[in-house]
């Protein structure tokens, strides 16, 4: 399979404080890669990394190249650009206080498309491939805000969509969902992963064995082991891996 | 209120400070009542025709002239103001930096501003706009003053309501490519709106209030405006003179009337205005 995301020698400081020690790994296409890992571990920091989501972040310096498809994120690539190919799903569903349609829209037009049918368009797909479609194509004017907390976070994955990504960042996408709204936006991952690379940050163990391919665990801004989910979660190679998985921190 | 009782048995301070409490609501509605009343009592038997004839004369003692320049006075600062002040706020919010030295001038200016009394602003405005800028006493020279009096209210209402805007809203218009520029005015600017109007709504009652700082740029002139460089007094102005000549308390106390129902419509207004924003998000 084709490596998507590269990331070398990354080490990540906010102010003083290493957030990130050294980090290598790399990922690759139409396949879901779940960060693990104890709070404060880094794995968010990482994910954010991948957008330049912390250059928003005063106090933030990065060394290290973080490639994808082998071009320079940091160097060579316009931050619009970046951000129209790797789209991020937060923690907290975050809507905008606007129709659902312009939510979808919000994207496609920031990158310049303005006719009317081509909009129809993406909402209607992107609304389909996020499966919220059924559920929302009677109310497109109506705010985004009255949906529920899993449909609003399945909103936001659409929105992410619309753009045309090939790189969906989660970051813990279902930590404030109910479990049934949990269960949708998994399967959703099993089928977006078919035409993107995901790759998603959780607390919830089981949730990384049930939708990833390849599993990184992160412990005090390092990377201590990343493999194969099943291999990592049945053998663990490290000593701390295994702690973790098991219970006995974190 | 009967399970009260036998707290305040057990805890006898609680009922001091109950009785506290209540004085201080029954103080508070009272007194307002009581202002709002004599107003009423007093104003409304000489709220006549002849009060809001055409044209003013020294017999009509006409009020239509100050409405019209009340409205032109705080239409022109408005305009001066607003953009300025919410310019200005979005800088402060969006693009200064944390520890900017400049935000922090900028915030004790607008502090101290928002501390002197009205009457210098006055002052200045006749000194630069009545005398140095050759306006006269004028319209234009009295909405200036009064819109640098109103300038730090709107910048810190603004600058409060685009604070209170979720970060989460700019780092989803950010994951998804867009700039600052669209950020801001697209997400930030209408999810702010509410608080941003509810300053302004603020800074009119200011203009409409305003005497002191008016008598020494746009005068007492009571008849219409003919241009913006033509001197004209306000509805409070207006009532300011009456009452100082002495021979009109009765026009002078149906003017506050007048006053309180156009305050009292513009908070009205303000609030249909802030339902309807919110209704349509």
């Amino acid at each position: 399979m084709a490596v998507k995301f590269s990331v070398s020698n990354l080490d990540l400081y906010y102010g003083d404080f290493q957030a990130l020690k050294n980090i290598n790994i790399r990922m690759n296409e139409n396949e879901v890669t779940a960060f693990i890992g104890p709070s404060g571990c880094g794995k968010s920091t990482l994910l954010k990394s991948l957008n330049r989501m912390n250059d928003l972040v005063e106090g933030c310096k990065i060394t290290g190249t973080v490639l994808l498809d082998n071009v320079d994120i940091y160097k060579n690539m316009e931050i619009t650009e970046l951000r129209k190919n790797v789209g991020m799903v937060f923690q907290k569903p975050n809507p905008f206080p606007m129709s659902i349609y312009d939510n979808i829209a919000y994207g496609p037009r920031t990158h310049g498309i303005k006719r009317k049918s081509q909009l129809d368009e993406i909402v209607e797909t992107s609304l389909k491939q996020a499966s919220i479609w059924e559920e929302v194509k009677d109310r497109l004017k109506k705010s985004a805000l009255g949906l529920s907390g899993g449909q609003q976070q399945r909103l936001c994955i659409a929105r992410a969509l619309a753009v045309k990504p090939e790189v969906i960042l989660m970051d813990e996408p279902t930590s404030a969902l109910d479990p049934i709204s949990t269960m949708k936006i998994e399967e959703l991952c099993f089928d977006l992963k078919k035409e993107y690379t995901i790759i998603i940050v959780t607390h919830n163990m089981q949730q990384a064995t049930r939708i990833s391919d390849k599993t990184a665990f992160f412990l005090h801004g390092e990377i201590v082991e990343f493999g194969e989910t099943g291999q990592i979660f049945a053998m663990p190679k490290d000593k701390r891996t295994e702690d973790y998985i098991t219970g006995r921190f974190g | 209120m009967k399970s009260s009782w036998k707290t305040f048995k057990a805890h006898p301070m609680s009922l001091v400070f109950f009785i506290l409490v209540c004085a201080g609501v029954i103080l508070t509605v009272g007194i307002l009542f009581l202002v709002v009343a004599f107003v009423l009592i007093r104003g409304v038997p000489y709220l006549t025709p002849d009060l809001f004839a055409l044209e003013y004369t020294s017999e009509n003692c006409s009020m239509l002239p100050a409405i019209v320049s009340t409205i032109e006075m705080v239409g022109i600062s408005l305009l001066v103001a607003v953009p300025l002040g919410v310019f200005c706020a979005i800088y402060l919010v969006e693009y200064a930096g944390k520890g900017n030295k400049l935000v922090k001038l900028i915030r004790v200016t607008t502090e101290t501003l928002s501390g002197i009394p009205s009457i210098v602003y006055g002052l200045f405005g006749m000194l630069l706009f009545v005398r140095a800028l050759g306006w006269g006493y004028s319209l234009l020279a009295g909405s200036f003053t009064v819109a640098i009096m109103i300038l730090p209210l709107i910048i810190r209402s603004t600058e409060e309501a685009l604070k209170a805007v979720d970060d989460s809203y700019r780092e989803g218009s950010f994951g998804l490519g867009a700039g600052k520029l669209r950020t801001v005015f697209v997400i930030v600017l209408p999810s702010a709106m509410n608080g941003i109007l509810a300053g302004i709504i603020l800074a009119i009652g200011r203009v409409i209030g305003e005497t002191a700082a008016l008598m020494y740029t746009a005068g007492t002139v009571a008849a219409y405006p003919k241009s913006v460089f033509d001197s004209s007094r306000t509805l409070s102005l207006h009532m300011y003179s009456l009452s100082r000549e002495g021979m009109h308390m009765n026009e002078a106390a149906a003017t506050g009337v007048v006053l309180l129902i156009v305050v009292f419509l513009l908070n009205s207004f303000a609030s249909f205005v802030a339902k309807k924003l919110k209704s349509k998000t």
